[in-house]
């Protein structure tokens, strides 16, 4: 079948996001034809500024190169402006007479620079700032000439002042309102600013009017008159007064604009065929100038386009930086406050630091930051997610608590810290408790207060803040974690991967041969190294090297996970989330036999028989072996479950029997172990309501197949799973997640999920290994059924007596 | 202090590994006690760890130490006493092995 035809008008940022999008979510569903008014592959257009100011090149902000195109089989017409729309015979015709048909048309025209309707805006030497031409018509400019003036006190033209007059240019910017950026800052902030920038010598002229533009004996500009009369000399005028969106093309093919071209939820415009993204689009009435909220559109407007249909695209908040360097300057929301808004203030008009939050209803909903933004992410975050900061009030204006790197302003922050904030939100630690343990105990490194104070022991996002605290409660004496080489534990100097490597290459079988072989410091390790010894021998050797019981954790030593009060919880496999009226009537039964105090659904789509005595276990699991369930491993590090969504089976919406392909993974995988617990899931459409996005290995089914996700994480810190391949059939699904994790579970640091490991080696990398190299993906795949053939329930084992003496007490 | 007492066979405990001993009169307040082997010797520790009363038994034993399952506090088996930074002491018990039998006091 012949594919759709995808033509895209404009090759600027937002368009070519959206195209690169859909190539990751459904990567052959189109031809795709391009056209671009400038001579230039996609650039980034932000950059524009660094180039201007000098500090960096045209090639360096290039963003997809030629190569890009042609490798994604893209036709470019780059250098051609597009006419006309012919709506009607579905055509795109450009002005040098070349075609290309449509099926679906996206529209990405961005938007080009305001000029101030006054006399002389025509002249030579009067110009825009938007693209590459512009800009190197400026760099011509300040070689040739001496005064310049930006028309606007916006961040367009405070950054191309800036950069002109880095570039030896006497530049005066003119400006309308009372105070720079007043869209961006209020009047306090707007000061500080103008005064930095005049410390760096540039000029300002506010609430200036201007009326024309006065032409010299060259016919080249020369000076600007304003309304009172004052007139100044001008060999450049840079128009940075606003952007008008791009519109034309669209208008004049019929399609309706209102202020730009008008898109739905979904970046629709009134003509279903035709999508609209980026600077050329009014959504809900709102033209966006910045990328972040494009890209956002970019995303919607691929799914659309990929027919997938779930995304909706609802306005965004904003947030802005000044590109100058030296100047640290950040705004979001609304910063003005005014009634029934609540503002914090600090002023140091002496260190050159001011910021101001805006609270209403317990919500920040404004600020701006000048002199120290290093919390502007943070503030960004917390205004995004309207989270209520009663709880944060107190110490808020201080910044994020935990995380930034150590660094000379970060010192400063933590050292502004009050004893009571936490530091340690796993651990519910404060920074008074921190200083205390340092200065009592004397510690110096982040591995003491680790273990003193637990702090950044758990998700270790706080390690940062707490190096700072360190450094500014001790100073000079503090040691900075060594970062090179990471030793297994303190019983050894080796590292994960030499020991790994000592195991295979050596021939290593067992912990005491391997300790000896390096030559460990312990006479039998410890609870760290143990159990990561044992996991690298077994899965190096299978059938050979001996599970050593006493080197795992309780859990995995009896097949069942610790309670607080010592007591254990059984949770039976439901393969792919599924069971039966008998399986449940077992565990039922179960539950009742051994008066389980709680019975809990689990987020794994299972049940979880919480509170059971350890003796009773292997009674307990022998009953249920005889309704045929068998270990979950819930308590492993080990496979988990796969989850499933209901799929074709079911589903009015279903592509894929999602069931029947989890419960495949799951037999296949059953009993297998790895560096950390493995989970995985089957979703039937992207809709995905398996949630395969953030899991280990995430499947989604999709009209011609599947698509395979991998390292995803739901846990401590989220993370999404990236797209690694598309197969067409059950058995390739088996085969390249097995693969891949086969593939983690020989490379993998014990204790590191797929997402660590993967963004250790990188995707790139895995690729290379799991889809561009076939009989390395076919022999990885045969490692793991080979080292799974003999899987075995464990429960059934220790119902025939294995490690009996764990289960029995003695009497005295 | 009671009168020693056989509990159970050297080889009834593992290598690097615990039993669980609980008395038959067992009377309240009267925790069960844990049973170590190391590489060469046996240690008798209350079954109950000083930071939130984890069973010690079920903890990875290396060196003369064992590691508590719930929150990973060290505890020395000769005695009793938390290592360091954690403060903290289980109550020890004599113990001793005689031609392969373990003995107890309480
Ligand atoms: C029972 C259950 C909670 C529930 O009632 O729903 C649970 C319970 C525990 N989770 Fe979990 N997790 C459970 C689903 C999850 C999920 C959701 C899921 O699997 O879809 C997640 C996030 C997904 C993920 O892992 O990516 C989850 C992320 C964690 C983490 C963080 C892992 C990470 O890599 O960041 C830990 C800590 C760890 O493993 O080190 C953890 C650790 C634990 C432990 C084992 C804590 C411990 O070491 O004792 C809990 C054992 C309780 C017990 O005694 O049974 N649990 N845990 C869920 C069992 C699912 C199952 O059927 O097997
Ligand atoms: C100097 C400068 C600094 C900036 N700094 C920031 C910043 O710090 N942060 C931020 O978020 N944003 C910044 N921006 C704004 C940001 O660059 C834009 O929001 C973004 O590039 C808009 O993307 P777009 O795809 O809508 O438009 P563009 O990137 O402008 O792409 C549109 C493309 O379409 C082409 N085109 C138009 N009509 C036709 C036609 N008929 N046929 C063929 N091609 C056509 C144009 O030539 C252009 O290449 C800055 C902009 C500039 C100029
Ligand atoms: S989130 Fe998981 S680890 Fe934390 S309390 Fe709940 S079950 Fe336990
Ligand atoms: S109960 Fe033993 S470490 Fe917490």
């Amino acid at each position: 079948m012949k594919k759709p035809r995808l033509v895209m008008v404009g090759n600027g940022m937002a368009g070519v996001r959206t195209v690169e999008e859909l190539l990751k979510i459904a990567p052959d569903h189109y031809e795709i034809a391009i056209f671009g008014a400038e001579p230039h592959p996609n650039y980034n257009r932000i950059l524009l500024s660094p180039v201007l100011a000098g500090e960096m090149t045209v090639q360096e902000i290039v963003l997809n190169d030629l190569d890009w195109y042609s490798g994604h089989g893209i036709r470019l017409h780059v250098g051609k402006k597009v006419a006309r729309l012919d709506r009607v015979r579905r055509q795109v015709v450009a002005e040098d007479g070349t075609v290309e048909d449509y099926d679906r048309l996206l529209l990405a025209t961005g938007s080009t620079p305001f000029v101030l309707p006054v006399p002389g805006n025509d002249l030579p030497g009067v110009i825009g700032y938007r693209d590459i031409k512009d800009t190197d018509e400026m760099i011509e400019a300040a070689r040739r000439h001496k005064h310049a003036v930006v028309i606007g006190g916006g961040l367009l033209g405070l950054e191309a002042a800036n950069g002109l007059k880095l570039r030896g240019m006497d530049v005066t910017v003119v400006h309308l309102a009372p105070w720079l950026l007043e869209r961006q800052l209020d009047e306090v902030a707007g000061k500080m600013l103008q005064k930095s920038l005049e410390d760096r010598g540039l000029k300002f002229l506010l609430e200036k009017q201007t009326e024309a533009l006065t032409r010299g004996e060259s016919g080249r500009v020369a000076a600007v008159r304003f309304k009172d009369g004052m007139q100044i000399p001008a060999d450049l005028v840079v128009m940075a007064a606003g952007i008008r969106p791009n519109t034309g093309l669209a208008e004049a093919a019929g399609i309706y604009c209102q202020r730009g071209i008008v898109v739905n939820d979904t970046m629709q415009t009134y003509d279903p065929k035709i999508y609209a993204v980026g600077e050329c689009v009014s959504h809900r009435g709102t033209a966006y100038g910045l990328v972040a909220p494009l890209f956002e559109q970019a995303k919607v407007a691929a799914n659309h386009l990929a027919n997938f249909g779930i995304g909706r695209y609802t306005g965004s908040v904003t947030s802005t930086k000044l590109k100058v360097t030296g100047i640290d300057l950040f705004s979001a929301g609304d910063f003005m406050g005014g009634k029934g808004s609540e503002e914090i203030v600090l002023n140091d008009p002496a260190g050159g630091v001011y910021k101001k939050l805006v609270i209403k209803d317990n919500k920040l909903v404004g600020g701006v930051l000048y002199g120290d933004t290093a919390d502007g992410a943070w503030y960004y975050q917390l205004l995004k997610e309207g989270r209520d900061i009663h709880p944060l009030r107190d110490h808020l204006l201080f910044g994020q608590t935990s995380g930034g790197d150590a660094g000379h302003q970060g010192q400063n922050k933590a050292a502004l810290m009050a004893d009571s904030a936490e530091v340690c939100g796993c651990n519910g630690v404060t920074k008074g408790v921190i200083v205390r343990a340092i200065k009592e105990k004397g510690l110096f490194t982040l591995d003491d207060v680790k273990k003193h104070t637990k702090a950044a022991s758990s998700c270790g996002s706080c390690a940062g803040l707490v190096e700072q605290i360190l450094a500014s409660t001790i100073g000079g004496a503090y040691t900075p974690a060594a970062s090179v080489k990471k030793p297994v534990c303190p019983c050894t100097d080796h590292s994960h991967d030499e020991v790994r490597k000592a195991i295979r290459e050596q021939g290593l079988t067992s912990i005491p041969e391997t300790m000896a072989f390096l030559e460990w410091k312990s006479p039998n390790g410890c609870d760290k190294c143990r159990p990561a010894l044992n996991y690298y021998l077994i899965s190096t050797w299978p059938h050979v090297a001996k599970d050593d019981s006493q080197s795992r954790f309780i859990n995995e030593r009896v097949h069942a996970n610790i309670q607080k009060d010592g007591t254990f919880s059984v949770v039976p496999r439901l393969w792919g989330g599924l069971t039966t009226p008998a399986e449940l009537r077992a565990i039922a039964d179960a539950a009742e036999k051994y008066r389980v105090p709680t019975v809990k659904v689990t987020g794994g789509q299972r049940i979880d028989l919480l509170g059971v005595n350890k003796e009773d276990l292997p009674r307990m699991w022998a009953d249920l072996n005889r309704a045929g369930l068998v270990s979950g491993h819930a308590y492993g590090k080990s496979i988990r479950t796969v989850k499933t969504c209901v799929g074709a089976e079911h589903c009015r919406f279903g592509t894929q029997l999602a069931m029947a392909m989890g419960v495949k993974l799951e037999k296949m995988l059953f009993d297998m172990y790895a560096p950390h617990k493995v989970k995985l899931a089957v979703s039937g459409c992207p809709r995905n309501c398996a949630e395969a996005g953030i899991k280990d290995v995430g499947v989604i089914g999709v009209d011609s197949g599947y698509e395979i996700y991998v390292a995803g994480n739901g846990g401590i810190k989220t993370e999404v799973a990236q797209f690694l391949v598309k197969v067409g059939s059950d058995d390739e699904v088996l085969e390249y997640a097995g693969a891949f994790l086969q593939l983690y579970r020989e490379e993998g640091h014990y204790l590191d999920r797929t997402c660590h490991y993967v963004g250790r080696v990188g995707l790139d990398y895995v690729k290379g290994r799991i889809v561009e190299d076939e009989d390395g993906r076919k022999a990885l795949y045969a490692r793991l059924r080979d080292a799974l053939k003999d899987a075995r329930d464990p429960w059934a084992e220790r119902v025939a007596g294995k490690q009996k003496h764990e289960f029995e007490i003695l009497e005295a | 202090m009671s009168d020693w007492q056989a509990v159970c066979n050297l080889d009834d405990i593992p290598r690097l590994g615990s039993r669980v001993v609980r008395r038959r009169s067992g009377g309240e307040g009267e925790d069960d006690i844990a049973l170590f082997r190391t590489q060469g010797e046996v240690f008798a520790l209350k079954n109950k760890c000083p930071h939130k009363g984890g069973p010690l038994s079920e903890g990875i034993v290396h060196g003369k130490a064992v590691t508590c399952p719930l929150h990973g506090w060290k505890l020395r088996l000769e005695s009793g006493e938390a290592v360091a930074p954690d403060v903290g002491c289980a109550r020890r018990h004599p113990v001793k092995v005689e031609n392969g039998v373990v003995y107890l006091q309480f």
